[in-house]
């Protein structure tokens, strides 16, 4: 028994560490396309422990719908946060940054124009419907004349849960093109190639932000949510190649 | 233990704690969706393409198991050789893989860019992103659970038997199939159900390795992540959710029932312990 309890006390301690500073810890629940930005500004956020979890929009806001304890959703479009503020489960949101999409393809690759992703056999990877860069890339492919939309739809190999998920089965060379969005091709800069959506296909991309309304922290998630729209977050969103609010 | 000591209380509190931590969220699946919305649930044809997707493949996956799995088995249960420890540690890893990175695994053994990719594609043969891309994930995460199982089973056949056999005239094929597998037959079921239960489970390597797409990769665990993010997607995930532990626990009893054959029917296989 004696050699036991200690082991025991291993995993505990694990847990345990962590949040032993003072300072407030404030949970950011962030869309996948915004993890380096916020993972930027949260590590220089002053006066709190900035802990970040990302994941498609989509998912965060059924995991705010099934209670979970946070203090900020930053979503990668509006009708998340607004349809959560109905529900009275997070403040009023706010649109902080815009965004265009754009579609990926390995080097060397013969894709050069949206119309080529018609062409048969081209494997095209796309978001969930659920999740908005899925539903933003559909929004393009309706704005297609139809005869392109079918083929392109015909394409389609995979529906990933994420924006970042789509850009891996790109860079790791399983598909041959994917809708992302131009700052998750910016990480990726020299691992892929880009083409363009042209401006009167983009999409509106607007990303709204809200403190959850059994946030601990509502001073600090407010200051936060403020920082995203003027100051060190809008930096580094800008930095990241986000567009400023409207 | 008597119960009234201190310490036999802490375990009896123990034992509560351990019980109803593991049981509640099962139960708790069922207690949220009432029958007539499991049922609707159902009824979407997403729900039950994904049902039958996730059928066929982890059948599939399981002939391909069994087929290449109990002879390999039988082979590594029978040799002794440099290295064999070393053998059985790798083809164990996956066990105690991550999902995930069985998924990424794949992909770098089989995928476009990978090992054997472009073998595969002179082959004619597409894994990413089509059923058959399921099937081999399957296999890879599952197989092990088989293995396992079947190389004890061979191990504890008593050797004797094999033995008689050939003294008799049987040739090593003979052995194999009329007294091997006999013999071994309840360690191979049990193996085969949890293989069966670990593919029917089976989400990082087949996201990874597959992708996502409704009636050619999307399987019910798949399906259930999906529709759990769209928006009054609960119910059906809650639903999809049902039909596995019921799928589950079947093969779990499965298993449990194969186990008390043993000590009840076959005497034999006992005195050879």
């Amino acid at each position: 028994m004696r050699p036991l309890l200690p082991l025991l006390l291993v995993p505990l301690a694990i847990v345990g560490c962590g949040g032993g500073a003072d300072e407030p810890t404030l949970t950011v629940l962030g869309a996948s396309s915004l993890t380096e930005a916020l993972s930027k500004y949260g590590g220089s956020l002053e006066g709190a422990e900035v802990r970040n979890s990302f994941a498609g929009s989509d998912q965060l806001a059924a995991q705010i719908k099934q209670g979970a304890k946070a203090d900020v959703f930053a979503s990668a479009d509006t009708g998340y946060p607004a349809e959560l503020h109905r529900e009275g489960l997070v403040g009023k949101p706010v649109v902080f940054a815009r965004n265009r999409l754009v579609v990926v393809v390995p080097k060397g690759s013969d894709v050069s124009s949206l119309g080529d992703l018609a062409r048969p056999g081209t494997k095209i990877v796309i978001g969930d419907p659920s999740v908005p860069v899925g539903e933003y890339a559909r929004e393009v492919l309706g704005r297609l004349p139809a005869r392109e939309r079918e083929g392109i739809l015909a394409n389609i190999r995979s529906e990933e849960p994420e924006v970042t998920a789509v850009l891996a089965k790109v860079t790791s060379g399983a598909a041959d093109a994917g809708f992302v969005y131009v700052t998750d091709a910016k990480t990726v800069a020299g691992a892929v190639e880009t083409v363009a959506v042209p401006p009167q296909l983009q999409p509106d991309v607007a990303y709204a932000a809200a403190v959850l309304s059994g946030s601990d922290e509502p001073e600090l998630a407010r200051r936060y949510v403020h920082g995203l729209l003027r100051g060190a977050g809008g930096a580094d969103l800008r930095e990241a190649g986000f567009l400023p609010p409207p | 233990m008597r119960l009234r000591s201190g310490f036999g209380l802490l375990a009896l509190v123990a034992a509560t704690i351990a019980v109803a931590f593991l049981v509640l969220p099962v139960v708790a699946i069922f207690a949220d969706v009432s029958p007539g919305r499991l049922l609707d649930a159902l009824g979407e044809t997403s729900a039950r393409e994904a049902l039958w997707l996730s059928l066929r493949t982890s059948l599939l996956a399981m002939l391909i198991v069994v087929v290449i799995g109990t002879p390999a088995a039988y082979l590594l249960s029978l040799r002794r050789f440099r290295g064999r420890a070393l053998v059985l540690t790798a083809i164990e890893l996956p066990l105690v893989m991550p999902p995930a990175v069985a998924g990424i695994a794949l992909l770098a053994a089989l995928g476009p860019n990978g090992v054997l990719g472009g073998w595969i594609e002179d082959a004619g043969l597409e894994l990413v992103f089509q059923t058959a891309g399921v099937v081999v994930a399957l296999v890879f995460v599952s197989a092990p659970f088989f293995l396992r199982q079947a190389i004890a089973a061979f191990a504890a056949l008593d050797p004797r038997l094999p033995e008689a056999a050939r003294t008799l005239g049987a040739g090593p094929f003979r052995v194999f199939a009329t007294v091997a597998v006999p013999g071994a037959r309840q360690g191979i079921a049990s193996g085969l159900a949890l293989a069966w239960g670990r593919a029917l489970g089976e989400f990082g390597a087949t996201l990874l390795f597959a992708g996502s797409l409704e009636g050619v990769t999307q399987t019910a665990p798949l399906a259930i992540f999906s529709e759990f993010s769209r928006p009054g997607g609960f119910d059906a995930a809650l639903a999809l959710s049902a039909v596995l532990i019921v799928a589950s626990a079947l093969i779990l009893i499965g298993v449990k029932l194969l186990g008390a054959d043993r000590a009840i029917e076959d005497p034999a296989a006992e005195g050879a312990r």
